[in-house]
């Protein structure tokens, strides 16, 4: 089975948050980078422990400039067999995701998986866009997903409770929590990384259709009201009266 | 002309009044929805802004391939070029599909009407910052964060159609469903009350569970309780598992690590309970409770009680 993974650059979720020129740019200053958690954590880590138990090959794809060569070498660290980068800025979740659809097209995958999201801009539209740019099914939100034959079994979320679903392959499919655990690169896997393929590609001539103009930080929250905690009629008044939440 | 798509397959949700009164502020609404929803149910739409309701009920929603298609009909036969979702679980997988198909740009979480410029408030990082989004197509498609904007009553029910579209065979094969019954899912609920390491044991969560029952509130958990196994996963709120922006959040025995705080930080009102004073979750908070939660919490659920008796 031929898996890609598609990965992107997210900045450590303790990072400071600021931007630059004029509030147009996050400021990448002293901020340290991983692979979105999403990507890595369910959607790569399942995806190798396909090919553990049902032979295969893992090619991880991002699209970026060389500065993202760190974390393909991490996600490399991890188990991927090969590595491809997309050389260009990613604009927006549309020209990302059709940079991608143009490499999935000329290189055919019997399954493509995302995060759900990234932490840094929480859209969740990479996925359900190149699905819709190579006209594949598309499932979202997977918890587990099983393959026998060229037969996929997934389960995931829905609102109020889960779906067990069938598809079959190819498709592309959005992982969240539950898919499978992290795992930590040993030195054997990191020594293995430096030897990987990493073929970095032009990007296809795509426009994208949005932009971020500008950042701002949201306003301060008010200090918090301490409460005496022999005194919960006080609480429970104020979240009446003031909050107005009960 | 906007078009709102509407999910109805467990009936109208407040977020889907909220995108209709947010898509009314921006020019005449028509919904669309499918599924098996009465049409005297479908017809409340109009009280929020609808001028009409289009309903195709041979599609089920299940694949949501076929829902894009749906939708892409409708816009077209409409003549519209914003169509606007809620950015619940429906919208964020159906809004990227219809994006390509229909060439638009996506304004995906949107908190915000457009700005003079046409510009779109977003967060982002989750919820460290606020992104202004502008759209280069001229068609577009806006997804709402939930509990962004009060739904608003303005006028009465209205028709509902009848509409058929060409969607193609399902891919996607439903086995089974479950649905926790009596459960208040996480990501609509108004009031959540969450708790942490700190009630020291999964069999002291009965306690949570009264207080939730007593708000009507969903419960929760941080990463560390589900990874133990305390709790199930999708209770699991913060970075790398559920966000929610409910109204009232009630923490308890969580210190408020920032990845648990991305998840949460978009709730209207923060009650943190904690016994450490130095717990980072009290500077987020709007109310904090320096307290032995087993003491605090029996004794807020009866406050509560009191205070609905009264």
């Amino acid at each position: 089975m031929k898996i890609l993974v598609c990965i992107s650059k997210a900045p450590d979720t303790t990072s400071k948050i600021a931007f630059t020129e004029g509030n147009s740019k996050f400021d990448e200053n002293g901020v340290q980078f991983i692979v979105n958690p999403y990507d890595e954590w369910y959607a790569l880590v399942r995806a190798l422990e396909l090919k553990e138990n049902n032979e295969g090959h893992v090619t991880i794809i991002t699209v970026g400039s060389a500065g993202d060569d760190a974390i393909i070498r991490k996600a490399l660290a991890i188990g991927a067999d090969e590595a491809v980068r997309i050389d260009t800025d990613p604009k927006d979740a549309y020209y990302t995701a059709m940079q991608i659809a143009a490499y999935a097209k000329e290189n055919s995958f019997d399954l493509i998986l995302t995060g759900k999201e990234t932490i840094n801009y929480n859209g969740s539209q990479v996925g359900g866009m190149l699905a819709a740019g190579l006209d594949l099914p598309f499932v979202s939100l997977a918890t587990k997903l099983d393959v026998s034959g060229t037969s996929l079994t997934v389960e995931r979320e829905i609102v109020g409770g889960v779906q067990v679903i069938e598809v079959e392959a190819p498709a592309v499919i959005s992982c969240a929590k539950g898919m499978a655990e992290q795992r930590i690169p040993n030195m054997r896997g990191i020594m293995a990384a430096r030897k990987k393929p990493l073929n970095v590609m032009p990007a296809a001539d795509i426009k994208g259709l949005t932009e971020f103009v500008s950042y701002t930080m949201p306003g301060e929250k008010s200090a918090v009201k301490m409460i005496d905690p022999e005194n919960m009629d006080e609480l429970v008044a104020l979240l009446h009266s003031e909050a107005k939440v009960i | 002309m906007i078009l709102v798509y509407i999910n109805s397959t467990n009936g109208i949700s407040k977020a889907s009044f909220e995108a209709v009164t947010y898509a009314r502020k921006l020019g005449d609404v028509i919904a669309l929805s499918n599924g098996t929803l009465s049409s005297e149910e479908l017809a409340q739409l109009g009280t929020y802004g609808a001028s009409k309701v289009m309903v195709d009920r041979s599609v089920n929603g299940d694949d949501q391939q076929q829902v894009t298609r749906m939708i892409a009909q409708a816009a077209s036969s409409n003549g519209s070029n914003t169509v606007v979702f809620s950015h619940d679980l429906y919208g964020k997988s159906i809004a990227p599909m219809l994006s390509v198909s229909m060439q638009a740009g996506l304004v995906s979480g949107a908190i915000s009407l457009p700005d003079s410029e046409g510009c779109i408030d977003v967060n982002v990082f989750s919820g460290k910052a606020i992104g202004k989004v502008k759209v280069s197509s001229s068609s577009k498609i806006i997804s709402l964060l939930p509990n962004s904007l009060p739904p608003e009553e303005i006028a009465s029910p209205c028709p509902v159609e009848e509409f058929s579209s060409q969607v193609g065979d399902a891919a996607i094969k439903v086995i089974s469903t479950k649905k926790p019954e009596g459960e208040i899912p996480l990501p609509e609920a108004e009031r959540v009350v969450s708790a942490g390491r700190g009630l020291k044991g999964p069999e002291n969560w009965g306690m949570v569970e009264d207080l939730a029952k007593t708000l009507g509130a969903a419960t929760a958990c941080s990463r560390p309780v589900a990874d133990i196994g305390w709790r199930p996963h999708h209770e699991h709120v913060g970075q790398t598992g559920v966000a929610i922006r409910p109204d009232l959040y009630i923490a308890i025995g969580i210190s408020g690590a920032i990845q648990h705080l991305a998840g949460v930080n978009g709730s209207k009102v923060i009650v943190v309970v904690n016994t450490d004073p130095e717990a980072p979750f009290f500077k987020a908070a709007d109310y904090g409770v320096i307290g032995d939660a087993f003491d605090v919490v029996p004794r807020l659920n009866e406050a509560i009680q009191k205070f609905k008796a009264s």
